[in-house]
């Protein structure tokens, strides 16, 4: 996928990173283009979480570059929002759900700068908007385990940002806040914004998303999900730890996919 | 009153009192920081590793004054944490493997000094073992005012810094995400524990010193779920318990000051742990027993509805010695019935006769569909 014409928001190339002597992505390309709902998918140990850490210059990569909209990640780090996965941090912090939502906007505010009545105006429109404007006093040590990830949302939407980078947000959820969070990634594209996301269920690629990464270490195909979210690709990323069931309603064009890598977490 | 009298005109214990009062301020606020990132062992491992630091500016300058001795402790203690910082970052050895590593070389290094520097006439009047378990009556006014200063510079950097050291405590990368130097921020609020912990070394020692970080903080948590106000509580115990116990020690005679004021500060964490309202033990016990005590009295209740369900009239009575029979805590359903009877879904019809009110009625059908539900 490497047309010119496309404007693409994030670039990867030629990425590689290594855990000591052990690879964890090899020679990656990826590329995302802009406005597309993109899932990256891979089984365990796969890198996925690395490749989004390293876009946001968490990990330092052994060789490769990474570039927003064609600059360094450096000078347009403000147009990138990041929703880490809900298990990396403590829930009984003390702090509430409106507090958690306002550390989306230290990066806007600066070295110093204390929250101001705007920031809290957006952190409320922001948990409006996932559902949790009702909460925003509550302890986050009380919110259930979807409540979390909504509220890990939130404070990405305040962020203001034109790429979203998100981690497993339909880890431990239940059915109500999938359905949420896929409205809210929806309505993200539809306001032009660029959305990743690390996914695990590879029967909803294709109904929640346009464009999907495969990723095993090595790239494995990055496309539109028509295209790219086939048979031959999948079993290159799963090998042989997959099962496919049907080739769907005689157009071919859909796959009924059971996997169990679907079954069990991927571990931190 | 003669108490009164010593505090504000004995020199040494207004000093004490002062001093220690000042030292658990600070230690508590940053304690609190240290207790929320899960390294709480981190105030033992640079309060120990401060010992040799303390024996090496003796050995080095040959200076009694406790500015130059505590100068030495800051710069070991610093030393060890970038140690530890880099240890955890660069190798495979997890964070509580480093603590122990670096504070026991540290201490025992500290210790061999001590034990060499006793031989050596001049030093043996220095006096250095004090730093051991501290000795507070030796605090000068110029100590307090040092305390005092370095305190405040303290509380100021910790103010300025307020929203970015919340997020590398909370949520480092996603700090690092939105462009904090998340490391150099991680190394000044560690060095500001640093200096926290060597401004108490001469009154609490190196042995017990990270008391005065961890507990202030952990007895805080109990009663707040606001980092700012947990931030304020655990200064405030901190300080409590350094004015409570310089001046029991100052009252009972040999009680020496440092570990009573960690005895102090410890009894303020076991109150927490028992009373504080939210998390405290007393009354998650409370709170337990009534859960139960509510169960098996909604437990009668529905023996009573089931029963009534047999007759056409709902409000058909019953005798007590029926629901005995059905109920497992026998002994417990005369008592259950005086609860139902208070909050009005039972009546007595005459002393052991009882029938299902209105609301009672309504309460068993609302407990049955919840127990369909789930």
């Amino acid at each position: 996928m490497s047309n010119n014409t496309i404007e693409l928001a994030v670039k990867v190339e030629d990425l590689t990173v290594a855990y000591r002597d052990k690879p964890v992505l090899w020679d990656v390309d990826a590329e995302i283009p802009k406005g597309v709902l993109m899932a990256i998918v891979g089984p365990n140990g796969a890198g996925k979480t690395t490749l989004i850490k390293s876009i946001l210059g968490l990990v330092k990569p052994v060789a490769g570059d990474v570039r927003i909209f064609g600059n360094p990640y450096e000078k347009f780090r403000k147009r990138v929002a990041y929703v880490p996965q809900r298990r990396t941090v403590d829930w009984d912090f003390p702090t509430s759900v409106l507090d958690l939502v306002l550390m989306g906007r230290y990066g806007a505010l600066g070295w110093f700068k204390r929250v101001r009545q705007a920031d809290r105006r957006l952190a409320e429109e922001a948990l409006e908007k996932v559902g949790m404007l009702e909460y925003k006093n509550r302890q986050i040590s009380e919110l259930s385990g979807g409540q979390q990830q909504r509220a890990f949302l939130a404070r990405a939407l305040v962020q203001e940002a034109e790429i979203y980078l998100m981690d497993e947000p339909f880890q431990g959820v239940d059915a109500t806040t999938e359905r949420a969070i896929v409205d809210l990634l929806r309505s993200l594209r539809a306001a032009g914004k660029t959305v990743a996301v690390v996914h695990h269920d590879l029967q909803t690629v294709g109904d929640y998303f346009d464009w999907v990464f495969l990723l095993n270490v090595r790239r494995i195909a990055c496309g539109p999900v028509s295209e790219v979210f086939n048979e031959t690709n999948l079993r290159k990323a799963y090998g042989g730890r997959i099962a496919f069931m049907s080739a769907g309603n005689g157009n071919g064009d859909r796959l009924a996919i059971t996997s169990e890598e679907t079954n069990y977490n991927e571990p931190i | 009153m003669d108490l009164l009298n010593d505090i504000f005109f004995d020199y040494t214990l207004r000093n004490v009192i002062l001093g220690a009062m000042t030292l658990g301020l600070v230690s508590g606020a940053l304690g609190s920081f240290a207790v929320l990132r899960k390294q709480s062992l981190l105030g033992d491992a640079i309060s120990h590793a401060a010992l040799p630091g303390i024996a090496l500016a003796f050995l080095f300058t040959g200076s009694k004054s406790t500015m130059v001795l505590l100068l030495g402790a800051a710069l070991a203690g610093w030393i060890a944490t970038l140690l530890m910082l880099n240890i955890v970052r660069t190798t495979r050895v997890k964070e509580d493997s480093a603590l122990g590593l670096v504070l026991s070389v540290f201490f025992g290094f500290g210790l061999v000094l001590l034990t060499y520097l006793q031989k050596i006439p001049n030093a043996a009047q220095a006096g250095l073992e004090k730093f051991l378990f501290g000795q507070a009556a030796t605090i000068l006014f110029e100590d307090v005012l040092v305390v005092a200063v370095v305190g405040v510079a303290i509380g100021l950097v910790t103010i300025l810094f307020w929203k970015e050291f919340k997020l590398i405590s909370f949520d480092p990368d996603f700090g690092a995400a939105l462009g904090f130097p998340v490391n150099r921020l991680n190394i000044l609020l560690t060095s500001l524990l640093v200096v926290a912990i060597v401004l108490g070394l001469q009154m609490v020692g190196v042995v017990l010193m990270s008391a005065m970080i961890v507990a202030p903080a952990a007895a805080a948590r109990q009663w707040t779920n606001n980092m700012s106000v947990m931030v304020w509580l655990s200064a405030a115990f901190g300080a409590m318990a350094g004015i409570a116990g310089s001046v029991l020690s100052s009252l009972v005679p040999r009680l020496p000051t440092g570990p009573t004021i960690v005895l102090c500060v410890s009894a303020i964490v076991v109150l927490s742990l028992f009373l504080a309202p939210a998390r405290g033990l007393v009354w998650d016990w409370i709170r337990q027993r009534r859960n139960i005590r509510q169960f098996h009295s909604e437990a009668v209740l529905i023996d009573l509805y089931s029963l009534a369900m047999q007759h056409k009239d709902l409000s058909h009575a019953h005798k007590a010695g029926v629901l005995e029979t059905m109920n497992l805590n026998r002994a417990a359903v005369r008592r259950n019935l005086q609860i139902l009877l208070q909050n009005g879904f039972v009546r007595q019809l005459k002393n052991d006769l009882w029938s299902l009110s209105e609301s009672g009625i309504q309460k068993a059908q609302e407990l049955l569909r919840r127990h369909e539900a789930e």
